[in-house]
């Protein structure tokens, strides 16, 4: 039994991104957790712009939310919780995030093997038919959890 | 048009360095910019802050891509043709390796410099440029349409065997 599947919404976001120090940093915000298909938020803060004339995001703090929610994808799509690692991710940016807006992004895993997971998301600002990147990610899975197990409670 | 190729002088390089620190994001990352005669190196300094995987305290893969698109933005602003500051259009990762808790380091190669867009490969690594952590593809549109002439007018046969590149 994979343990984050009992998880509430509160929990999973200190499971799941209140202790990654890097998605902590950027303020991301877990909005729905259901197997397969997560919701993450990146709340609009002026340290992450990338343009300082304009005020928009830079594609980095976009690129990180894609990767952290695509990953919480494919962790919550397993049987039982194994260490998984991003391999390939393309991000594709239809247009710039627009300022003092909430990104969005939506990753569902579609595709689970003994080794590979494969998951798309998408970003929106607000309106989820005016899609702001579109990704595809590729994701290689571990026999176990890594050396520090935050879930050791519940390997027997 | 200057050569494609053709760099911009290395003073105006260093005049190049403390710029970046004008973007926040570049900030948040620790990121800085090293000269390397007419070449530059991005660099992402460690911090705790960095870190994706609390459980094997690796580097999170977003902000080597974030490191990586910074530096191919930097590396096109070298070259004498980039008027405008490219906006990303796309990047592909490959995750080669966990990233540990050390200074990350990214060189980008120009594969391709168009008149609209250009094509970057760019690699990161920590301790060893022949060990890459990861390694990325990017594509960048250098100038952008003017205002109320977006939409494309159609070409009749005749307009497009005229086209030369």
């Amino acid at each position: 039994m994979n343990p984050l599947l009992k998880l509430t919404l509160v929990q999973a976001q200190q499971v799941m991104i209140d202790v990654v120090p890097q998605s902590h940093a950027l303020g991301l915000k877990l909005v729905e957790f259901a197997p397969s298909r997560i919701v993450v938020d990146l709340p609009y803060d002026a340290r992450l712009i990338g343009d300082p004339e304009t005020g928009v995001l830079h594609g980095g703090a976009i690129t990180t939310l894609v990767d952290s929610t695509c990953g919480i994808a494919v962790l919550t799509t397993l049987r039982t919780l194994r260490r998984c690692a991003t391999i390939d991710l393309r991000i594709d940016y239809l247009r710039a995030a627009r300022p003092n807006q909430t990104v969005r992004c939506i990753a569902e895993c579609h595709r689970v093997t003994h080794e590979i997971a494969f998951v798309r998301a998408t970003a929106h600002d607000g309106d989820s038919s005016d899609l702001l990147a579109t990704a595809a990610g590729t994701f290689v899975l571990f026999e176990t959890l890594g050396t520090h197990d935050i879930f050791g409670e519940a390997k027997t | 048009m200057s050569a494609p190729d053709e760099k911009v002088p290395a003073e105006q390089i260093d005049a190049m360095l403390p710029e970046i620190l004008k973007i926040p994001y570049a900030r948040h990352l620790g990121f800085t910019l090293l000269r390397d005669g007419t070449d530059i190196i991005g660099r992402m300094a460690y911090t705790d802050a960095l870190i994706g995987n609390p459980q094997v305290r690796a580097l999170h893969g977003g902000t080597l891509g974030a490191l990586m698109e910074l530096t191919a933005v930097c590396k096109l602003l070298t070259l004498a043709r980039t008027t405008q500051v490219p906006k990303t259009v796309g990047i592909s990762i490959e995750y080669l390796r966990s990233a540990g808790r050390v200074d990350t380091f990214a060189r980008a190669t120009v594969t391709r410099h168009g008149r609209r867009v250009a094509n970057v490969r760019i690699i990161a690594y920590q301790d060893d440029p022949l060990r890459p952590v990861a390694a990325a593809t990017a594509h960048f549109l250098l100038a952008t349409t003017p205002a109320g002439a977006r939409e494309p007018k159609p070409v009749s046969t005749g307009e497009l065997s005229r086209s030369t590149p």
